[in-house]
């Protein structure tokens, strides 16, 4: 659990640096930070996945914490190796940018390593008061303030939702320990309270807001544009990947015994939520709003392994967020730095990038490509293990259903290989900073490397 | 020796091409592909014509979900690897007088499709299958929108988005079948193994058809199909029609019937009807065609739905046809878009009216275009006639009626055929046509060398027909056993 102290302290130490003036120490120290907290995680894995609850039962920090962490660690060290530079153009408050946002990951460790729900809770309100903060940390830019404020009211909202459901649930089974409400559903046979059930939807409601499933997804595309696009890259991955971690351990460790009151809800939710990311995602202009509207369908396609819980959901999600995360975060940082040229975030923006820029057009291919979910990129692998394990629980009409959305995407995701390659514009070259190089770079490798050989991550859970 | 060094031998080529700038990538892509060539004749000197499967490598890619880097050859296999083998270097020696832009990428591009398209070839795993299919279709899809013409965006994404469609079922279906082997796994030998009800074969069925029809193209999932050839680099237009449709057919043949038997006696006639219709339809409408590259096209399209045809009559020698007959189409049809590129290259047109005469000016090349023709209208003594006989009688044996119908590919073809080939090079020459230059250089060498495997096969097919003979009556007689062992 060092990880979560680490994570915690480090913020305060970098509050002070920002208070004596050490601009430039700051990011070398989050990193550091962040490095020394990866490995604590690393160290935390076992073979045998043994670990027990802790701090009275309010934690479990097993391998499926442990993978999870490391996944939203590294797409963090990854933003903010790119926020060099970027943070200090945007606003004067940079302390506190690094501070908020490691914050927020605290929060996200708790997401990943709840065992009781009230520290689900306390996870999620720590991440999203902190991404609150964040959207709108453009204080003068109308678009950010008008993110931050939506994101909040219907952030607020749905916490609503969320807290209900929570007390429903204690109020029917007597219990905040997931263990405790897993065995009161198991000895309840014949019949489960009503409440319960009314729990479980609420629930149900609050954290598909959380990771912007329809119909709960009418704060994405504004939240997700309006913020700051290094921001909107870590909602999109870091914070998506957590809630969809908290999905998966509440609803499997608890819900399980009685998935077939909610398993049909899920499954419409889920196959609204494919078609309306890709439809509404085939009519945009803007790359970044593209970029939001996609996250919305793959949101769907992760919820196809809650929907189809079984021995594998696990490793379909873990395989399915690092992919997805990977992409986006490549996506994101092409998108900074083609936006820092041409002012705006439209497709146009692309036209001729495969002449000028080759390195930068190659690397947001291989992100394009792997969001399709095109054989040899980590994003295929995702969707793939989705697919068989929606099949082996017989949903085959959501995976054909899934397919018909897949072959939508590919129009919006060619579009920016189009634009790239076969467009031309007059444009000079972009110059591309070495920690770009660095960073798109080696996310590029990966994806290519976990799509030939998906074996280097599926052995971990 | 495993199959792997056939695999990977053109993915590291396709590495190292592109280091080489300009003109010295394409020597270095022949150079490869030479090597290819000359590796895949060492396979075959120690290829056993049996019905055994040989050269196998069985690696553990992801063990804990049964997927295994398993492939090897077969007589089946074999006869795609030549094929494989034997165009690429010929495409790549087409290209000799075309200057692209970013020739290295082009020529890394056309060696990992060959790559992905040996895989595909030789994969006796579903899953591998799957991932060689995919890795034949982005290099193509981008060789196609880089190089292509005018309206190439708008085409290649309908051409993408078809096959990829397609072959998303076909992932489905293959889960579907991974789903319902005991031990969990991705091996063919164990799909063939399985017991199906009828109404499972028969959505798996029409799962793979769908895939492997839009690959070919059958009627009526072609409508991609003249577009993309029309607007594709030639040297694409080559790899797609010579090698890239074969992929469909072996998938019928490897994958489709033997995993589904039932699904396919239940169904095959509306499969057969299919095909039938696509032949006379794309022979009307290549009767019709102006434009030379277009009308080929469409005969391709003829030419695939009779070896499909051959196929789903599900004989002996309707299947050793369709084996030959991929060997052959692939050479004419590589021939034949050769023949439109000189034209168009010289001459800026491809307009058939606006040609005529040019035998006059260019016998050698005259000479090439008549046999290419006649091996194309399947003349007896060229290659298309052993094939197209082959396949005819194969589906003799099912329905005479099926038969007459398909024979109408042959009768149509050379009216056609020999029509575009008589207002081309005979008649007067005009203003256009008076100052066109023969062949020569490497467009003489891969003329010389398709007229002469044009001839060769057509005189003396057997040791061909003898490489596959074993693989194919096992596969055939053991799949026709399977009919009638219903499950209800």
């Amino acid at each position: 659990m060092i990880t979560l102290i680490i994570i915690s302290t480090l913020p305060i130490l970098l509050l002070y640096l920002g208070l004596y003036k050490a601009q430039n120490s700051l990011l070398p120290v989050t990193l550091l930070g962040l490095l020394v907290a990866l490995g604590f995680t690393v160290a935390a894995y076992t073979r045998a996945d043994v670990a027990t609850p802790i701090y009275s039962g309010m934690m479990l920090f097993n391998n499926f914490s442990v993978v999870f962490s490391v996944v939203t660690i590294i797409s963090t060290i990854l933003i903010v190796l790119l926020s060099g530079g970027y943070f200090e153009k945007i606003s004067s408050h940079v302390a506190e940018y690094y501070a908020i946002i490691l914050f927020s990951l605290a929060g996200i460790i708790i997401m990943v390593s709840f065992y009781n729900l009230v520290m689900l809770f306390i996870g999620i309100e720590i991440m999203s008061v902190s991404l609150y903060i964040l959207a709108g940390i453009k204080k003068t830019d109308f678009a950010s303030n008008e993110a931050a404020l939506k994101y909040f009211l219907m952030g607020a909202f749905s916490t609503g939702f969320l807290l209900f459901g929570i007390a429903l649930v204690y109020g029917s089974s007597g219990s905040f320990s997931l263990e405790a409400i897993r065995n009161w559903v198991i000895s309840q046979p014949n019949h489960v309270d009503p409440m319960f059930y009314a729990g479980i939807l609420l629930i149900i409601v609050g954290l598909c807001f959380k990771v912007g499933a329809a119909p709960f997804h009418f704060w994405t595309p504004d939240v997700y544009d309006g913020s700051p696009t290094l921001i909107t890259a870590f909602m999109s991955t870091v914070a998506k990947t957590a809630a969809f971690a908290a999905f998966l351990r509440l609803f499997s460790e608890c819900f399980q015994p009685v998935s077939d009151f909610w398993v049909p809800v899920l499954l419409v939710i889920t196959i609204i939520t494919l078609f309306i990311g890709n439809l509404t995602a085939l009519y945009q202009h803007s790359f970044k709003r593209m970029l939001a509207f996609s996250s919305i369908s793959h949101a769907g396609y992760m919820l196809f392994a809650i929907v189809a819980l079984g021995a594998s959901s696990v490793n379909s999600v873990f395989v399915y967020a690092t992919a997805y995360s990977i992409a986006s975060i490549i996506s994101f940082g092409g998108l900074i730095l083609v936006s820092q040229q041409s002012g705006n975030d439209n497709f146009e923006s692309f036209n001729g990038l495969g002449k000028k820029n080759p390195f930068l057009a190659l690397v947001i291919t291989v992100a394009m490509l792997s969001l399709a979910g095109i054989p040899l990129t980590a994003g295929f692998m995702g969707k793939f293990f989705m697919f068989s394990g929606a099949l082996l629980q017989f949903h085959l009409v959501m995976v054909l259903l899934a397919v018909v959305n897949a072959i939508i995407s590919i129009f919006y995701y060619f579009r920016v290989i189009i634009a790239m390659y076969f467009r031309d514009a007059e444009r000079d070259e972009l110059v591309v900073p070495v920690y770009y190089k660095l960073v798109l770079g080696l996310a590029a490798i990966a994806t290519i490397l976990i799509g030939v050989d998906p074996g280097l991550i599926t052995g971990l859970i | 020796m495993t199959v792997s060094l056939l695999i990977f031998l053109p993915v590291i080529a396709a590495v190292l091409v592109l280091f080489f700038k300009n003109s010295a990538a394409k020597h270095a892509a022949l150079f490869f592909s030479l090597a290819e060539l000359v590796l895949a004749g060492v396979f075959l000197s120690k290829f056993i014509p049996n019905a055994s499967t040989q050269f196998i490598i069985v690696a553990p890619w992801i063990p804990k979900f049964g997927i295994y880097f398993n492939a090897g050859i077969d007589g089946i296999s074999m006869i795609m690897v030549l094929l494989s083998a034997i165009l690429v270097p010929l495409i790549i020696l087409t290209t000799y007088r075309h200057e692209y832009k970013n020739a290295n990428a082009f020529y890394a591009l056309i060696l990992f499709m060959q790559a992905g398209m040996l895989v595909v070839f030789t994969a006796l795993d579903g899953f591998l299958f799957y991932v060689g299919w995919e890795a034949a279709l982005i290099p193509i899809y981008f060789i196609c929108s880089l190089w292509g013409g005018q309206n190439r965006i708008k085409i290649t994404i309908k051409f993408f988005l078809y096959t990829f469609s397609g072959s998303l079922v076909m992932l489905v279906a293959i889960i579907y079948l991974y789903l319902q082997t005991p031990e969990r796994t991705y091996d063919l030998a164990n799909f063939y193994h399985l017991h199906l009800t009828i109404s499972q074969q028969t959505w798996v069925f029409w799962a793979f058809f769908l895939a492997f029809a839009i690959k070919m193209p059958l009627f009526p999932f072609h409508t991609w199909q003249p577009d993309t050839y029309t607007e594709a680099p030639s040297a694409g237009t080559m790899m797609l029609s010579g090698i890239m449709l074969k992929m469909g057919i072996y998938g019928v043949i490897r994958w489709l019937i033997p995993l589904v038997p039932q699904g396919y006696n239940q169904w095959w006639s509306v499969a057969i009807v299919l095909s039938i219709i696509g032949i006379i339809y794309a022979s009307i409408i290549a009767f019709k065609q102006k434009d030379g590259k277009r009308l080929v096209a469409y005969s391709s399209i003829a030419h695939v739905g009779l070896i499909a045809a051959g196929i789903f009559a599900w004989s002996y020698f309707g299947v050793q046809g369709a084996m030959i007959q991929m060997l052959s189409h692939g050479i004419n049809v590589v021939g034949m878009f050769f023949i439109w590129d000189i034209i168009s290259s010289r001459l800026n047109t491809r307009q058939i009216s606006e040609l005529g005469g040019i035998a006059k000016v260019a016998p050698k090349f005259a000479i090439a275009f008549l046999i290419i023709t006649l091996g194309t209208v399947a003349l007896p003594l060229t290659n298309g006639f052993i094939g197209e006989f082959l396949l005819l009688s194969g589906i003799f044996q099912v329905n005479m009626m099926l038969a007459i119908f398909s024979g109408l590919t042959m009768i149509l073809g050379a009216v056609y055929m020999l029509r575009m080939y008589k207002s081309v090079m005979q008649g007067e020459t005009n203003a256009l046509t008076a100052v066109f230059a023969d062949i020569s250089g490497s467009e003489q060498l891969v003329l010389g060398i398709i007229c002469v495997l044009i001839i060769v096969i057509g005189v003396y097919p057997q040791p061909i027909l003898h490489i596959s003979d074993a693989a194919v009556k096992q596969l055939v007689e053991q799949t026709i056993m399977k009919f009638y062992q219903a499950k209800p």
